[in-house]
């Protein structure tokens, strides 16, 4: 996108973009040549300097006027008055160049109308060279240059930007084209991120999600995924930092999943999706990279997870029975969100014979309540994820998410005589002061449902969480704006 | 893309550390240390590298001889590990 505050100004007077290689501007150049005698005109020509013949010409070859003024289509008729821009006529047709000239009577021989043919500065084959000649401005990131021996992919491992897998290298031709998928500006500060607390921009994401293997349409997602993180209720310092080992999990919501082609189905938290893979990997290159949360030094992860490399998947809205995750946690249906949750890799519960909701939920249950240790209780949340298939024997008996969750709640109270120190011959535990009480496996509202997988599975899926509450990790949902 | 763009990255980081790694301190002094010769394995290139270390010992130098299999390859890895634990500086020498 050019920036209208550093582009070349037009001349005032009537301008025209024309190129040789166009039929229609072929056809109309006698039309330029009869309004050249009548008013303020300037011809650029983007093809060929000598051409059209018979009025004064501008050499455009550069494509730098028809880059910065977004010329689509030629010929294209501009009106400019006082340095800007009143009217654009796109292609020819008599009654509206009459309109924005003032000149009657043009082109008398001519059809009506014809349309025109593509700018060359819109030719998807130019576009990468000139996005980079004319914006790279706009880049304030320093450039690092390689050596010409070096390896590109090598030498972003010598200088420890990967997460262990190779990257795409961010040059800047890429860095512009991702830039291309928000309408933000690329020097907008979108949150601090830990542990180093660094201002990180809309450039720094787009660079690191470049890297991370993204399409510039992720890039919203990338963004409101750094955004979420970096709040104090996420946590992602304290994230980074833990032993446990979690890692951010990113859930996307909305319109938006399909449109980028997230993978909902078979699969769904695996491999083999572009979005799925990259999405979650790049906020963790922004926190390695601009954060500076790195294995061995501010994170201390006792094992980790390779959720860790990135974890980002979206939820079946069309195929679940329920409500959407985003609208469970306070947003418009319909909206486009990322949620994320402070998660360790997911645990398979295998249910293949209940088709009751009570057997199925118990199942459920006394899965939930090994989370992390059957002796501890309400330190944790868990995102359940639930497939199509264990969806439908909820959905068949009329069970809501709530009517689930309720009972997962109910089934989940446990003795403290279960829970203290030395039950069960295992030191772990609470203090004996709970041995009278019963206690819930998680706190209200700490037990997170989404629906998606394959159709076929009689399975469900638990993400443990990290230390809940206001000194561990809350969940935080966070609008994706473009 | 011209090639030269294609090696021009825009840096991902918070720019807080240098983008070009530094150099090792020179030696204050020879006497003592520890130097590699490292022979790429081209002709003559031994009689340039007698001739270094015979002046190297003369100022109390310890030296370590090293050879490249070929100097057709950059060294091999295990070879510059070597090097780089045994030695407080290498010297390589070219040849022809």
């Amino acid at each position: 996108m050019a920036d209208p505050d550093a582009r070349p100004a037009l001349p005032s007077g009537i301008v025209a973009f024309v190129k040789r290689d166009c039929p229609t501007c072929v056809l109309i150049a006698p039309v330029l040549e009869q309004l050249g005698g009548k008013l303020d005109l300037t011809v650029y020509t983007q093809d060929d300097i000598d051409f059209p013949k018979g009025v004064d010409r501008v050499d455009d070859t550069s494509l730098e006027m028809s880059w910065h003024h977004e010329i689509e289509a030629v010929p294209t008729l501009l009106r400019v008055e006082n340095g800007r821009e009143s009217a654009r006529v796109l292609g020819w047709h008599r009654a509206d160049w009459e309109g924005i000239t003032g000149v009657n009577g043009l082109g008398k021989k001519l059809p009506d109308s014809r349309p025109g043919c593509g700018s060359l500065s819109v030719d998807p084959t130019r576009v990468p060279e000139l996005r980079v000649r004319f914006s790279r401005g706009k880049l304030r990131s320093r450039r690092v240059e390689i050596a010409a021996l070096e390896d590109p992919i090598e030498a972003i491992y010598d200088r420890g930007w990967s997460d262990g897998l190779p990257v795409v290298p961010p040059t800047e031709d890429r860095a512009l084209a991702m830039l291309e998928g928000t309408s933000r500006s690329a020097d907008e500060v979108v949150a601090v991120v830990p542990p180093d607390l660094v201002e990180c921009t809309v450039e720094k994401i787009a660079i690191n999600a470049v890297m991370a293997g993204c399409k510039p349409e992720y890039l919203p997602v990338v963004i409101a995924a750094v955004e979420a993180a970096c709040t104090d209720e996420f946590n992602i310092h304290g994230v980074i930092a833990t032993t446990m080992g979690v890692g951010p999990v990113v859930i996307v919501n909305g319109p938006i999943r399909r449109a980028i082609g997230m993978n909902t189905g078979i699969n769904a938290l695996g491999q083999g999706n572009r979005p799925n893979s990259t999405i979650g990997r790049a906020l963790q290159l922004v926190i390695r990279n601009v954060g500076g949360g790195r294995p061995g030094e501010v994170d201390r992860a006792t094992f980790g997870n390779p959720g860790k490399l990135g974890f980002c998947f979206a939820e079946d809205e069309e195929t679940s029975p329920w409500t959407p995750l985003s609208t469970d946690l306070g947003m418009e249906a319909g909206q486009n969100t990322v949620t994320l949750f402070a998660g360790e890799g997911p645990r398979n519960i295998v249910d293949q014979l209940s088709r009751e909701p009570e057997s199925l939920a118990r199942t459920l249950a006394v899965n939930l309540r090994s989370l992390h240790h059957p002796k501890l209780v309400m330190a944790f949340d868990c995102l359940l994820v639930v497939s199509p298939e264990h969806a439908r024997v909820f959905a068949e008996a009329g069970w809501s998410k709530r009517h689930l969750v309720e009972h997962l709640e109910e089934y989940l109270q446990i003795s403290g005589e279960e829970l203290v120190r030395g039950a069960g011959g295992i030191a772990e535990g609470l203090p004996e002061s709970v041995r009278n009480a019963t206690l819930p496996k998680f706190r209200p509202g700490g037990i997170l449902v989404a629906c998606c997988g394959g159709s076929a599975g009689l399975f469900s899926v638990m993400i443990g969480g990290w230390l809940t509450g206001a000194t561990g990790s809350q969940p935080v949902i966070q609008e994706v704006r473009r | 893309m011209s090639e030269a763009a294609s090696r021009v990255f825009l840096d991902p980081t918070s720019e807080r550390r240098p983008a070009v790694r530094g150099r090792v301190p020179r030696l204050d002094s020879l006497r003592g240390r520890k130097l590699g010769l490292l022979d790429i394995s081209k002709a003559r290139g031994d009689v340039f590298l007698n001739r270094i270390e015979e002046r190297l010992r003369e100022r109390g130098a310890e030296v370590i001889r090293f050879r490249k299999p070929t100097f057709t390859k950059p060294a091999p890895v295990d070879l510059r590990h070597e090097i780089a634990v045994q030695c407080d500086a290498v010297v390589e020498a070219l040849a022809d």
